[in-house]
């Protein structure tokens, strides 16, 4: 708890990294997915991160997301080295401090929208009847407290992309992270997706958006473009009125 | 508690599972329920044959020895054995003037023999010589009458007493006692009936017998020339000093210089029991491995459909990774999973099990223990475990990225 206030005090970034690489062995041949690559993210920034398919701006959210760990250089999260935790040590930390939304929603086709919501709160612990509440809570925020037990296939793709906003919000985690959450939807429902978004900036949260559509990446504060595996331009945007 | 939630929450996912995949379950786990029911089977068997056997012998007693001319397990070659001297009545009151004044002795002859009482006949009744003894070596009791005396036995007199079921047979109002029936040509009085004892092996008829003085066997009721001379010793401790004592006298009897073998034997159930109990541990070895064979092939069907599982859930393992599951988490959904549906396999098994149990019961004593059952039902959930570990690590080890971008 002191930590954490010490960094509020010293403005501390939330997230640093430093001479991050990523390579792949493909047979024979090395793929330098991300090269060198150094950023500081502060807390309550909405930062898009733009770049062609190939560009390693995927390796980049992994990598950001601790789904994936760098082959060299230093990450930290909220004052914490990740770069060298295992594969149960990331487990936890994704589950404190990052929500996920994914481009094909990810939701369990299984669980109704209430249990999909609950699931990070199962691992991390969370007794049933507090679990509940809370995901109720999550769920009514993004405007979805009258489907709490509808099922994916009974939501539209709007619904469905609300639940995993919701899912990645319930742990109030440090970062959104969210990847091509307008892929999947349909011109309208994404302008809604995105105004969600907009919303949950303006509260506070730190959003991390990873997109190939300029459009919605203006939408955003500031504008990373990832270019080989290197950041080819850091752009911060003025607040439209 | 972590764990805790992690387990419901297992159950939960499994429970959905097994659901989605009705058929599949079914057909998964009817490699179990072969295994379980027949492993449960033939445990139930065994011990069946186990317990009938005990109590069937427990009635004789095993402190009882049985000196005859032939061993009842043949170690050695029987034309050894043929040369041995017949044991006939006078060595057996010899022997009684001889053995130890405690012992209990009782001199046998048998034979199957055909009994009459008026227009009533019976075939093929198990007729017994003793002596007044048999009471105390046999443990025999009586429902009417009693059994003859030794100035009865000795004095050659025609009295019998009657098995339960050949009485009930001649005499189905009861008032047997004082009655005369006949032993081939022989007119018999009966003195006394004894008390029903069931079945050996629950196939034998223990009451289908009668008892004569053994002095009257040797007129043509028994086939075979010798008896046998019964004793029991009293108490079980030393029973192997008491067969020491026991084969002393009978050389004895037989006036055996030192240097000579045994020209008899020294039978006791003791010996029979151990016989017993290693033949049926053999037979018992033998038939669970075969049936557990059935087991494991019904295991590695389980190790299979969890692998398609997996397979098939990826993205769910990548999502549920995302989301923070660490690799028990993600292991204890899938261990439990495959127990679930072998525990559901075994719990029919074990219901086909005893149905066929009490079907069988009809003709032989079997019963489904509770210890069996419970066995049963933790054996197909170790299957499970065993079977499903594999998969479930393959699941816990998956890395995030790679399991959420798979279709």
């Amino acid at each position: 708890m002191s930590r954490l206030r010490t960094i509020r005090f010293t403005r501390m970034s939330l997230i640093r990294l430093q001479n991050i690489s990523r390579r792949y062995q493909m047979g024979t041949e090395t793929i330098h997915a991300l090269r060198e690559v150094s950023l500081e993210i502060q807390r309550g920034e909405y930062v898009a991160i733009m770049g062609p398919s190939g560009s390693g701006k995927s390796t980049l959210m992994n990598v950001l997301g601790c789904l994936d760990s760098p082959t060299s250089g230093r990450y930290e999260l909220n004052g914490t080295d990740v770069s060298e935790m295992d594969d149960n040590e990331l487990a936890e930390v994704r589950n404190r401090e990052i929500g996920f939304v994914f481009q094909t929603f990810h939701l369990l086709p299984r669980s109704n929208a209430l249990h999909n919501v609950e699931l990070p709160l199962i691992y991390a612990g969370l007794p049933s009847e507090a679990r509940r509440q809370t995901a109720l809570t999550a769920l009514q925020q993004v405007g979805l407290g009258d489907r709490v037990h509808h099922r994916p296939n009974e939501l539209s793709g709007g619904q469905r992309q609300r639940v995993a906003v919701a899912r990645a919000l319930v742990n109030q985690p440090s970062i959104l992270l969210a990847d091509e959450p307008t892929g999947n939807l349909d011109s309208k429902t994404g302008e809604e997706i995105m105004a969600l978004f907009e919303e949950l900036a303006q509260k506070g949260n730190t959003i991390i958006l990873v997109t190939h559509e300029e459009d919605i990446a203006r939408q955003a504060r500031r504008i990373l473009r990832i270019r080989d595996g290197l950041i080819a331009s850091d752009e911060r945007l003025e607040r439209k009125s | 508690m972590k764990l805790l939630l992690e387990i419901v929450e297992g159950l939960r996912i499994a429970w959905g599972a097994i659901r989605a995949n009705k058929l599949r379950a079914a057909l998964t786990t009817l490699g179990i329920i072969i295994g379980i029911a027949t492993v449960t089977l033939m445990s139930t068997a065994i011990r069946g044959l186990n317990a009938a056997f005990l109590t069937s012998v427990s009635a004789v007693g095993t402190d009882v020895f049985f000196i005859q001319k032939w061993p009842w397990f043949n170690d050695e070659p029987w034309w050894k054995l043929i040369k041995r001297r017949e044991i006939y009545l006078a060595d057996g009151r010899s022997f009684i003037r001889k053995a130890n004044p405690n012992w209990r002795v009782n001199l046998q002859s048998v034979g199957v023999r055909t009994l009459r009482y008026g227009h009533n006949v019976a075939t093929g009744v198990f007729l017994v010589g003793n002596t007044e003894t048999a009471v105390a070596t046999d443990e025999l009791s009586f429902s009417a009458g009693r059994y003859f005396t030794a100035a009865e036995v000795e004095g050659n007199r025609p009295v019998c007493v009657l098995g339960a079921d050949i009485a009930s047979n001649f005499f189905p109002h009861g008032h047997a006692v004082g009655n005369r029936i006949r032993i081939d040509d022989m007119a018999f009085e009966v003195i006394g009936v004894l008390e029903k004892k069931g079945k050996f092996l629950g196939i034998e008829n223990l009451d289908n017998t009668a008892h004569i003085p053994v002095t009257l066997m040797g007129r043509g009721f028994t086939f075979f020339p010798g008896i046998r001379i019964a004793v029991k010793v009293g108490g079980l401790e030393h029973l192997e000093d008491a067969k020491e004592a026991v084969r002393a006298v009978m050389r004895n009897v037989r006036r055996l210089p030192p240097t000579d073998a045994d020209d008899f034997s020294v039978n006791s159930l003791e010996a029979f029991i151990q016989k017993f109990t290693q033949v049926s541990r053999i037979i018992g070895g033998v038939g669970l491995f075969i049936t557990g064979l059935s087991l494991f092939v019904g295991g590695i069907g389980i190790m299979n459909i969890m692998f398609v599982s997996v397979t098939e859930r990826t993205r769910e393992i990548g999502v549920r990774k995302a989301v923070g599951a660490k690799r028990r988490a993600i292991l204890i959904q899938f261990l439990i999973e495959a127990a679930v549906i072998c525990l559901m396999g075994g719990l029919i098994g074990l219901g086909l099990a005893a149905l066929i149990t009490w079907g069988i019961a009809r003709f032989f004593p079997t019963t489904l223990s509770l210890p069996i059952a419970a066995l049963a039902l933790g054996v197909s959930a170790l299957t499970g475990i065993l079977a499903g570990f594999l998969p479930a690590w393959r699941a816990a080890r998956m890395n995030p990225v790679d399991a959420l971008r798979s279709e």
